[in-house]
């Protein structure tokens, strides 16, 4: 066995030109920021203020910076998979195609939704219960350089080796050894495992904060709905991600200890993988759209200048979606092979959930209704997302009913629609979301107009980049092919996809201008305790609000060792892998001997 | 243009309608939903003052039952449409037809489709032969990662996994040629498992049949099955004869667990 286990001077050398690229930027933004900040002397800064920071408005902020940072990455990446699907011009090989659908995926929903929707939960929610901060602010903290290090995992990616070519939820025997010997699905693996216990600790630590927290007086159905539609996603996330940790642990064992799960031989079975990532992955999506909708209930009734419509309903419809949600798992399979009742039950169990969705959508129009509205940058944004929304639910539901899916699944009308949903219904929320609560993180408000410039370039772009792929799926186009546009007429379409993404391109650079610009302008943007007129308990404190809490290195310390060791478990070195696990342990033992981390 | 929708063969029909029906259904309230969005926006903007406002209704029981039920309503009728054509359209269940059913043997392999016709004693490789009208019993597996065949102008897909079968039954309703393809994604080579299923005639299968036995001399067994299965991406080619236990010899390649998968 040698010193640096599986990992040789080759594995840093890529063919393609558009690896190499890659390989470049990670290096050079990894120089950029570690030289900007030791020319310009401000490690004990970033080190006392930022990583060593336990107060959730710090943490939130710096999960909305790694899912900024993850956001360009997966962009990128989607805008080579278009260019490639609408040139003939081969420039990427089928190999490097699926590593870039693969990592899309992982990263869109791993680094970019997951921190996003983190990042406002942590800045927000304490402040809407009046809590100066969680139950258990090391813990936070843990959770947040867990994720940070699982993210960098996958760009290290980019560095030294490959990443997994499997899709984005590495389907076995495919992702087995006997098809995927590199060390791409192991980077996959660890990422998630480690970014993903990251995910379970902060999920136990906010259902604690929220139900032990509050303010006296604030009651169950007093809470504002974004911290019920939190607190439904938190509890999706304990009963979801375990599966996620176990589904994983065994994929691993089967790559590193020569075990039979889901191999083809030996009693290993597929399917049984399929059904448990899947177990996991459906209420993924709903971990994330649930945070969006609160989101959207508490810009409706802000800019519509009236209390949310049906509040009990909107609760109850919450719990409803976050227990139906565990029980339709099955759809995402229908083509396996499975009976007729059993692909019913799973369908009818799929369609049912449109009903509490639909009660939602009743509620926001009616909180609209008889309402004085005001079309701020966030009301735009829920209203993109309602018009979207209904579209990706009604393809939704045809994707429900088994005898259609068998002719939809893996088609573009797939692809579609899950964009449909993550890109309107998530996506916009947070943005909404961002957007509505800036001022309460930063203390001045990002400029309107570009914003709403944002907003319309988004929307356009996104009905031009997915729409046509609907159209596609009804053609009969499969998805991650990166010669898709093989059949002559398929080609319009794709190139349509393609000026959609041109257009979403130009929404990010409004995007970005638009954050330059009203950092440049902070002063005259300068927004007072409550700029929108919201009635929640946030907008009773300052803007910015204050940042309260301790400091403490073991989260950091926690994901610069996990970092390491994943990279360790990834190459096999072994001696690595040992030694951070050691280190980690004896700083935990250590710390626990510390009592003193309660403030008041 | 869109086989999903208007497909060459029953099955494909049946879906496409299918399709068709449910998106019917539920514009009932994405309709309303639509111009209730709009409307309201317009109605009640700030500008409009003469519009009605009342910051605080914020509840009326009667209302929240209506919207509770309808899409309870359209639920029920889908889930009933859930039902009936989960079974109707089940890929096991046996077309009924005047003409004999053919049985294709499909095996997903790295790169490529191989089609055994047991019956008939021939295979093809990445491209299929088939009688206009004949009902098309498809018994699918793999020896690759997991795929899925699909022929969207002749009707939905089933995967194709390791050691199991499983069924699909398709039928081609009109002569020509359609595409087909993998759908799940299998790591490399999974763009090449592209094929054409040719709809014809049955005198020009017969004669198809009986050219393909005569010319095409090679016999398809399992010591020539072990070099096609590690071929890279290749033509569309043809066995005038096949071993007839090599189907049974693929399944038999996974059946080393303890478990056996029943289908």
């Amino acid at each position: 066995m040698s010193l640096f286990g599986l990992l040789t001077i080759n594995d840093f050398f890529h063919a393609e030109v558009a690896a190499v690229v890659a390989q470049l930027a990670v290096v050079l933004g990894g120089i950029g920021v570690v030289g900007y900040l030791t020319v310009a002397r401000k490690w004990g800064y970033v080190w006392r203020e930022w990583l060593t920071s336990l107060s959730p408005m710090r943490i939130g902020v710096m999960y909305l910076l790694l899912s900024a940072v993850m956001l360009v990455r997966g962009a990128i990446d989607a805008g080579l998979m278009r260019t490639q699907q609408a040139i003939p011009v081969e420039f990427l090989s089928p190999e490097h195609f699926a590593q870039i659908f693969t990592a899309h995926g992982v990263i869109m929903i791993f680094f970019v939704a997951m921190p996003f929707m983190f990042g406002l939960i942590n800045c927000i929610v304490p402040l809407q219960i009046g809590a100066k901060d969680v139950a258990f602010p090391l813990l936070n903290s843990v959770g947040f350089w867990l994720t940070f290090a699982g993210a960098m995992l996958v760009n290290l990616s980019l560095v030294a080796g490959e990443f997994a070519a499997t899709g984005w939820l590495a389907y076995p025997p495919l992702s087995e050894l006997e098809y995927s010997p590199g060390v791409g699905v192991d980077y996959y693996i660890w990422a998630l495992q480690i970014a993903g216990v990251g995910t379970l600790l902060s999920g136990i630590n906010f259902i604690v904060t929220i139900t032990t927290m509050r303010e006296k007086g604030m009651r169950w159905m007093q809470m504002p709905m974004f911290v019920w539609t939190t607190f439904a996603s938190m509890l999706m996330i304990i009963f979801a991600f375990p599966v996620l940790t176990a589904t994983l642990t065994m994929l691993s064992l089967d790559r590193l200890l020569d075990m039979h799960f889901f191999t083809s031989t030996l009693g290993g079975n597929a399917m049984m993988y399929v059904n448990l990532i899947w177990a996991w992955g459906h209420p993924e999506v709903y971990i994330l759209i649930l945070p969006a909708f609160g989101i959207y209930s508490e810009v409706v009734s802000t800019f519509s200048q009236k209390r949310l419509f049906g509040y009990t309903s909107m609760v109850v419809a919450t719990m409803c979606i976050s227990v139906l949600a565990f029980a339709v798992w099955l759809h995402h399979f229908f083509t396996m092979g499975a009976g007729a009742d059993v692909n019913a039950f799973f369908g009818i169990m799929t369609v049912a959930i449109s009903i509490p969705t639909g009660v939602k959508v009743f509620n926001w129009l009616f909180t609209m209704f008889r309402g004085r509205i005001i079309f701020a940058t966030p009301m735009l944004w829920f209203m993109g997302f309602l018009f979207t929304f209904v579209i990706g639910g009604m393809t939704g539901v045809l994707l429900s009913i088994p005898a259609a899916d068998y002719q939809l699944h893996n088609s573009l009308f797939l692809v579609a629609h899950f964009h449909n949903m993550i890109i309107g219904g998530v996506l916009f929320g947070f943005f909404a979301g961002l957007t509505y609560w800036f001022p309460k993180i930063f203390g001045f408000t990002l400029h309107e107009g570009l914003g709403k410039a944002t907003f319309w370039l988004w929307l356009v772009g996104f009905l031009v980049a997915f729409m046509p792929l609907y159209a596609l799926g009804l053609m009969g186009a499969t998805r991650r092919v990166a010669d898709a546009a093989w059949l002559p007429i398929y080609q319009p379409l794709f190139m349509l996809a393609f000026v959609g993404m041109l257009i979403i391109g130009v929404a990010f650079a409004v995007q970005v201008w638009q954050l330059a610009y009203s950092i440049y302008n902070r002063k005259k943007l300068q927004a007072d305790a409550n700029p929108w007129g919201g009635k929640g308990l946030e907008w009773q404190v300052s803007s910015p609000a204050p940042i309260i809490g301790e400091r403490h290195p073991l989260g950091v310390l926690t994901g610069i060792l996990s970092l390491v060791g994943g990279f360790a478990l990834v190459w096999q070195i072994w001696w690595v892998v040992i030694l951070s696990l050691v280190i980690l342990v004896a700083l935990y033992i250590r710390n626990s001997f510390t009592t003193h981390l309660h403030h008041e | 243009m869109f086989p999903l929708l208007q497909g060459s063969g029953s099955i494909a029909n049946a879906e496409g309608a299918l399709i068709i029906q449910a998106t019917f259904l539920m514009l009932i309230v994405v309709v309303p939903v639509l111009f209730l969005l709009f409307f309201f926006a317009w109605r009640y903007r700030t500008s409009n003052t003469k519009a009605k406002y009342v910051p605080n209704w914020h509840n009326s029981k009667m209302d929240e039952l209506i919207w509770w039920a309808v899409p309870l309503e359209i639920v029920l009728v889908i889930g009933a449409l859930i039902w009936q054509s989960s079974h109707t359209l089940d890929p096991r269940v046996p077309i009924t037809s005047d003409q004999p059913a053919i049985t294709i043997q499909a095996v997903a392999l790295p790169h490529k489709w191989l089609f055994i016709y047991p019956a008939e004693g021939v295979a093809t490789i990445n491209e299929l032969r088939v009688p206009v009208d004949a009902p098309l019993r498809f018994e699918i597996t793999a020896d690759a990662p997991m795929n899925s065949l699909w022929i969207p102008a002749l009707g939905g897909q089933v995967y194709a996994m390791t050691g199991m079968v499983n069924t699909l039954y398709l039928v081609a309703n009109s002569p020509g040629i359609y595409p087909g393809m993998s759908a799940n994604y299998s790591g490399e080579g999974f763009a090449d498992m592209r094929f054409n299923v040719h709809a014809v005639p049955r005198a020009d299968f017969d004669s198809w049949l009986a050219d393909t036995k005569a010319a095409r001399g090679s016999k398809l067994t399992a010591y020539n099955y072990d070099m096609l299965r590690a071929l890279g991406a290749i033509q569309p080619g043809y066995y005038g004869a096949v071993d007839p236990t090599l189907f049974t010899s693929i399944l038999a390649k996974y059946d080393t667990g303890m478990q056996k998968m029943n289908h």
